[in-house]
């Protein structure tokens, strides 16, 4: 474990095993795209209750899995550019915070629009969606974070306690406002637990989620590879300023 | 130990004889609650139903708005980081100076904000339970603003940073201060609530001084 992540800790390895990587990834993401797509707008049911609107959730809910995954993600890297000063763990925790934030966001704006049709509204103040508010400030927080500071050192610093404290937030926020809302409101909201989903409406979910993971490995990817660029040229150009 | 009383000790002379913390968010909350009538409408009925949740807004925000002071000036002029390399871990330094915030503003801001509910029209035997739920979550309060203050300690404006880092992270205070304000007092009513607020404070304590110490040693590199 340790010795492989030091051998990925060469930008320049990573940069060559990213290249390798990409292609295969992009096809694979094409893929199950096409097939989830498809499945979910033209091969599954229309729900008895919803009717068409129900094929929202396959745009919806993997992007709400990943807002959360992604979040754990970059926690996790974060810690082991703490634990074990990784070269390129700041680049990836950075790097994942937008594509969480966009996912955070994307969650938001179909859940709303899926909400207009079933829920009459578009917002709710339930566990769920305040939940999932919060952790587009903590997303948003994050990045601010990185934006204040002009030293890259000095930022990846602080930004690294802001994700761990974040993450340790995470299910306390969940925890609170779940009481919160069965103190207010008793549980009428749509909710997919209880009753267990048709295989035939759960395959194209699944499949949608692979999609969405596969698609964040490829941004992701690409925007370590980004980030590693910037490096150098901040680097290159601090060498051009000290060599005048 | 020695250190570490000395040090909430320092902290607190220095708040107090410089002002600002403590009676500035007194001023805060008070312009906070002149604001309210205007903003909302003067109806007795409509103020009353608000009070608590409108007392606590104006708590969090009056402690946010402090929480620049914690570590800010210490940076500046250089004592943060002779404190550093004094023999006692800045872990505990930082909590110490979580605990002179709290001595020095939270507290007596939790303890005179729910009185000026008789402002909103909030009822006398409605007081006691805001007063209660707001001195149970005021430690947790300071320790959310010291982590958020060590953040920002050597930022240039980082006024507007302060209240996105902190926000969320008053969440879970709010949600249970609410819930143990406006409940009746007892073991069936608010005493649930005052003490996940009290949890809330323990959790807090164990994540602040690593925390703060973790982010102000970026900015002694």
């Amino acid at each position: 474990m340790s010795s492989s992540m030091q051998i990925l800790a060469n930008p320049n390895l990573f940069q060559r095993i990213a290249a390798m990587v990409l292609p295969w990834l992009a096809a694979a993401t094409a893929l199950s795209f096409a097939a989830g797509l498809y499945l979910a707008f033209f091969a599954s049911p229309a729900d008895y209750q919803q009717g068409e609107t129900v094929r929202i959730m396959y745009v919806h809910v993997p992007a709400a899995w990943m807002a959360l995954f992604v979040y754990v993600l970059m926690a996790l890297a974060s810690a082991v550019a703490l634990i074990f000063r990784h070269p390129l763990a700041d680049a990836a925790a950075k790097s994942a915070a937008p594509l969480g934030a966009a996912f955070c966001f994307l969650a938001l704006a179909t859940g709303s629009l899926w909400g207009k049709p079933m829920w009459g509204t578009w917002w709710v103040w339930d566990a769920r969606l305040t939940s999932m508010f919060v952790l587009m400030l903590l997303y948003l927080g994050y990045i601010a974070v990185w934006q204040a500071f002009d030293d890259p050192h000095r930022a990846a610093a602080l930004a690294r306690v802001v994700a761990l404290v974040g993450v340790i937030n995470i299910p306390i926020v969940k925890f609170s406002v779940d009481w919160w809302n069965t103190l207010h409101q008793p549980a009428s909201v749509l909710k997919l637990t209880g009753t267990a989903i048709h295989p035939s409406m759960l395959w194209p979910l699944l499949l949608m989620a692979l999609a969405y993971t596969l698609l964040y490995a490829c941004l992701h990817l690409l925007a370590i590879g980004n980030e590693i660029a910037v490096r150098k040229i901040r680097a290159t150009r601090l060498k051009d300023i000290e060599a005048r | 130990m020695t250190e570490f009383t000395a040090l909430v000790k320092r902290d607190i002379a220095l708040a107090f004889r410089q002002g600002g913390g403590m009676s500035a968010g007194l001023s805060f909350i008070l312009a906070f609650l002149v604001m309210v009538p205007l903003a909302i409408g003067p109806d007795q009925a409509t103020l009353s139903r608000l009070a608590p949740g409108l007392l606590w807004l104006a708590l969090l925000l009056a402690v946010l708005l402090t929480a620049e002071r914690i570590f800010q000036q210490d940076h500046d002029d250089g004592s943060l980081e002779l404190l550093s390399m004094c023999p006692l871990p800045l872990e505990l330094t930082c909590l110490a100076k979580a605990i002179a915030h709290w001595i020095s503003v939270t507290l007596p801001l939790a303890a005179l904000a729910a009185p000026l509910g008789l402002l909103l029209n909030l009822g006398a035997d409605r007081i006691v339970p805001v007063a209660l739920a707001m001195l149970a979550g005021s430690l947790s309060l300071s320790f959310v603003a010291a982590i958020a203050g060590a953040i920002t300690a050597g930022l240039r404006r980082g006024g507007l940073l302060v209240p996105l880092l902190v926000l969320p992270l008053y969440v879970p205070v709010l949600i249970f201060g609410i819930a143990a304000s406006t409940g009746n007092l007892g073991p069936t009513g608010n005493l649930p609530s005052l003490l996940v607020l009290l949890a809330l404070t323990m959790i807090t304590m164990v994540l602040q001084p690593w925390a703060s110490a973790a982010a102000l040693r970026a900015y002694f590199r």
